[in-house]
């Protein structure tokens, strides 16, 4: 009697939140991985943060275009860039608003004074936003070197805004596509000062993207409505909600029971399940990101390219691919991933040939080599299980004679004592793209300057070293030209084993339309529409 | 009694201090620099290094950074946390009410089922109910939490759809929160269907928590009353020819419910163990899951003053077991 009353009041929950969801059809609920740290976009690094403030609720000077990593106009209608190339001119999109919320109504429209408190919050001590909150660091822009990049930001008139640099910098655009640069209003800012409210600019946000916070209950619910007034029209859904999912298999739970339209990262194994399941659509694109084995190239006997080489070739990608990745990967051969503009598709992969290695290694005089292989302790997108893939490696190498023992060290260590340039192995790391330049692959970590910190393979070479540096200025062509032949003599030199880009999965429910996969990870519902 | 409540009572005080050295200790001896793992693969050049040392105070000596940290405590003020750069004490009290609401569900669904399940067991011993009731309880004790978690939401929501899967609440309901307990918020509301909601969402999550310390409770109340029934006091109410009702519920219970007190007392350090992975499994947005991120982040402000509150709590709630243990076996006051 007591189970069947129990029933029935489930089943009435249960009813009345069915015909709830029927009365709100533009709700969308995207089960995120995890709490934003804030709503300050720029004090933060982390995709989750990004997530939940900048995509939303800002917008910046230029943008990623939808599902690529081309830079385009966003708050600037257009920009010019000086001859010399230390200039860049902004001409802003008249006409734009702030939002307009219970906490901040505003009096004027977006223009350059916005602009130049966004950028000198982040890098001038005496403004009175650089320290609001406790242990405020601006970790991004730093990390961008944008505080060695500019020199100044003038204000032209009300709608031009100058940046001048302190040396010419093609990359510098698509840097201020993103997160950090996101425009936060300077009346906002000021009202906060006011009212001695300061740290509300990290927790209520207002911007002038395409929806406006409404509330954040903290590891819970962020909620946001579509901005009627977004310049380029109000959203097709009408709210946005955040259902804070750290686990990924309630995550799936909750998109199967339709509790949540969406969801990031699902776990690969299920990723097959998911597909089959007629209610739901998975998405695919690979990752912006390389997972990589770097050498230690100052090191006899990783100092000769043809070592390298033979030892690369000794690595079976696919057994990786399938063990590690579990279908959610793909072969690497190049530097940069494929979604990124000049990835040289032309190269040829070193093809998984463990006899002609082996060959290679004694032709090169290297006999009974024994090494380290450093295996990170923690997860990342481009390499999901390190331990598992340096024990493929491991037995991939032993098959040429080569004897592996496999390294650990704790997360903040490994990063640290891998730059060492005496350091003894190979180490497994990878990279996820900032801003879709190839500089930030290429220069960041294989260039001269990287050696003894970001470059792992402690790898300085002329030849390749001259043509980033040459592609630092110049048209995109231009720029592309280089970087092919730059990923050519990479191939040629092997400072790393290439070894996969991760393919990310996005599954969410059929009647979401409208979703554009984001290149460089993050998760925007602009332009989102929910089908009847 | 108050004499043994203030004996109590100044015990508490070197066990703080205590608990703030090793939550203190605790987070800086496990290896990992928080600058190093904020800054991740991107890396961070050593003036910059130096800089955020210097911003966050890790560049102090640590016996200067520990006395900055208790002249906070006494203050009132535990620090800001690192990641989200908010008070750690506004984080707590933000998240604390979810996590108590669930831990005094859990608890009060398994003393309620516990006590009887343990008398049952006892006086029908050896029969067949006491067989399984010890059993379950013993596969209950030995459940691994997120697995069975995971098996309810699965079965219940998922194949059945008789619960929503996680959360406090459907998204459907929004309102600012007053108390911070969900189900006394949602009345508060007057929206319709918030309170039932409420209800729903807390039933497995309340299930997965209670299991444990329900086994324990039920565990302890069976042996407890084995003893007591063998006493000669209870021999000598049943040669009287007391009703069973009686001599069980008056006589025997009431005695062996002083150890089973103990230990519902001891369950609450349980409870906030369980907590932690509950919360994580049903999105509950409590400070377990709050502390396993600060752990994985060594976000040093919110682990020592997260612990330091749990502690505290669970120092607060022996406390009270204490004392009310004085007033149901007057013997231990003296």
């Amino acid at each position: 009697m007591k189970i069947r009353k129990l029933t029935s009041l489930l089943a009435a929950t249960i009813l009345a939140s069915g015909l709830a969801s029927a009365a709100s059809a533009k709700t969308l609920v995207y089960c995120s991985e995890g709490s934003p740290e804030g709503f300050d976009t720029a004090l933060y690094t982390a995709g989750t943060t990004f997530d939940a403030s900048s995509k939303p609720v800002y917008s910046g000077l230029v943008q990623f275009e939808p599902g690529t990593t081309n830079v385009v106009p966003d708050l600037a209608e257009s920009w010019e860039v000086s001859d010399d190339g230390l200039e860049f001119t902004f001409k802003l999109r008249p006409g734009v608003k702030f939002h307009t919320t219970d906490f901040f109504t505003p009096t004027r429209d977006m223009n350059a004074d916005d602009i130049i408190f966004t950028f000198e919050r982040q890098m001038d001590e005496e403004n009175p936003y650089f320290s609001y909150v406790e242990g405020a660091s601006w970790e991004y822009f730093n990390a961008m070197s944008m505080p060695d990049l500019v020199s100044s930001i003038e204000k032209v008139d009300d709608m031009t805004v100058k940046f001048v640099l302190t040396r010419p910098e093609a990359p510098f655009v698509a840097n201020l596509a993103m997160d950090f640069a996101s425009i936060v209003s300077k009346e906002y800012a000021d009202s906060l000062i006011e009212s001695d409210t300061k740290s509300d600019l990290n927790q209520k946000p207002v911007g002038t993207g395409p929806f406006q916070f409404v509330a954040y209950q903290p590891d819970a619910v962020i909620r946001y409505k579509a901005f009627p007034d977004y310049y380029a029209g109000k959203q097709p859904i009408d709210d946005l909600v955040f259902a804070i999912t750290t686990d990924n298999a309630v995550r799936q739970q909750k998109l199967l029971a339709g509790e949540c339209h969406v969801m990031p990262y699902p776990n690969p194994a299920d990723v097959q399940s998911l597909k089959d399941n007629e209610d739901i659509t998975v998405m695919e694109q690979e990752g912006l990101n390389v997972g990589y084995l770097a050498y230690n190239t100052k090191v006899a006997p990783f100092d000769n390219a043809k070592v390298r080489k033979a030892l690369n070739m000794a690595i079976n990608k696919q057994a990786i691919l399938d063990t590690v990745f579990q279908g959610a990967g793909q072969a690497a051969k190049n530097p940069i991933p494929p979604t990124m503009w000049s990835y040289n598709d032309s190269i040829e992969d070193d093809p998984y040939d463990p006899d002609a290695a082996k060959a290679m290694l004694e032709e090169a005089g290297v006999t009974d080599l024994s090494m380290k292989v450093w295996a990170m302790p923690v997860q990342r997108p481009y390499n999901p299980n390190a331990r598992r893939m340096a024990e493929v490696i491991q037995e991939d190498f032993s098959k040429i004679g080569v004897e592996v023992e496999i390294v650990s060290y704790e997360w903040g260590e490994y990063l640290e004592r891998s730059k060492a340039e005496d350091r003894d192995g190979a180490v497994l790391l990878g990279w996820t793209g900032d801003n879709g330049d190839p500089d930030n692959f290429l220069a960041v970590l294989l260039g001269c300057d990287g050696v003894g910190g970001a470059n792992r393979a402690q790898w300085c070479n002329e030849e390749f070293n001259d043509l980033i540096m040459k592609a630092k200025t110049g048209t995109q062509e231009e720029r592309t030209a280089l970087y092919e032949e730059a990923q050519v003599v990479f191939k040629r030199e092997a400072p790393w084993a290439t070894i996969a880009h991760s393919v990310v999965h996005m599954p969410m429910r059929s009647n979401v339309t409208g979703y554009k996969m984001d290149p460089l990870g993050g998760h925007n519902f602009e332009g989102v529409d929910l089908a009847e | 009694m108050l004499r043994f409540f203030l004996y109590r009572l100044a015990l508490v005080i070197p066990t703080f201090i205590g608990v703030s050295i090793v939550a203190f200790a605790f987070i800086r001896l496990l290896p990992g620099d928080p600058i190093l793992l904020l800054a991740g693969e991107r890396g961070i050049t050593p003036e910059r290094y130096e800089q955020l040392q210097a911003v966050y105070g890790f560049d102090r000596p640590v016996i200067v950074q520990y006395l900055d940290y208790v002249a906070g405590i006494l203050q009132g003020d535990l620090g800001t946390s690192l990641v989200t750069k908010r008070p750690v004490l506004q984080e707590f009290f933000t998240l604390f009410p979810a996590t108590l609401e669930l831990a005094l569900c859990a608890i009060i669904l398994a003393v309620v089922i516990g006590i009887p399940a343990g008398v049952f067991a006892a006086v029908k011993r050896g029969s067949w109910f006491d067989q399984s009731i010890m059993g379950v309880a013993l596969t209950g004790y030995s459940m691994p939490i997120f697995w069975w978690g995971l098996l309810l939401i699965i079965f219940f929501s998922g194949f059945l759809g008789w619960t929503p899967v996680s959360g406090r609440i459907s998204l459907l309901f929004f309102f600012e929160p007053v108390t911070g307990f969900m189900l006394i918020d949602s009345l508060l509301s007057g929206q319709a269907g918030a309170f039932k909601s409420a209800v729903s969402h807390l039933i497995l999550p309340t299930i997965v928590l209670a299991t444990i310390p329900l086994a324990v409770i039920a565990r302890q109340t069976r042996s407890a009353m084995l003893e007591v029934l063998g006493e000669d006091y209870v021999r000598t109410a049943k040669s009287k020819g007391l009703a069973p009702k009686r001599i069980i519920g008056l006589h025997a219970l009431r005695n062996a419910l002083i150890p089973v007190v103990t230990t519902i007392g001891l369950q609450v350090g349980v409870l906030m163990t369980g907590a932690i992975l509950t919360e994580t499994i049903f999105s509950w947005p409590g400070i377990g899951k709050w502390m396993i991120d600060s752990v994985g982040k060594r976000d040093y402000a919110v682990v020592q003053g997260g612990l330091l509150l749990i502690a505290s709590v669970i120092m607060i709630v022996n406390l009270a077991v204490d004392v009310l243990y004085g007033f149901i076996n007057p013997r231990i006051r003296r």
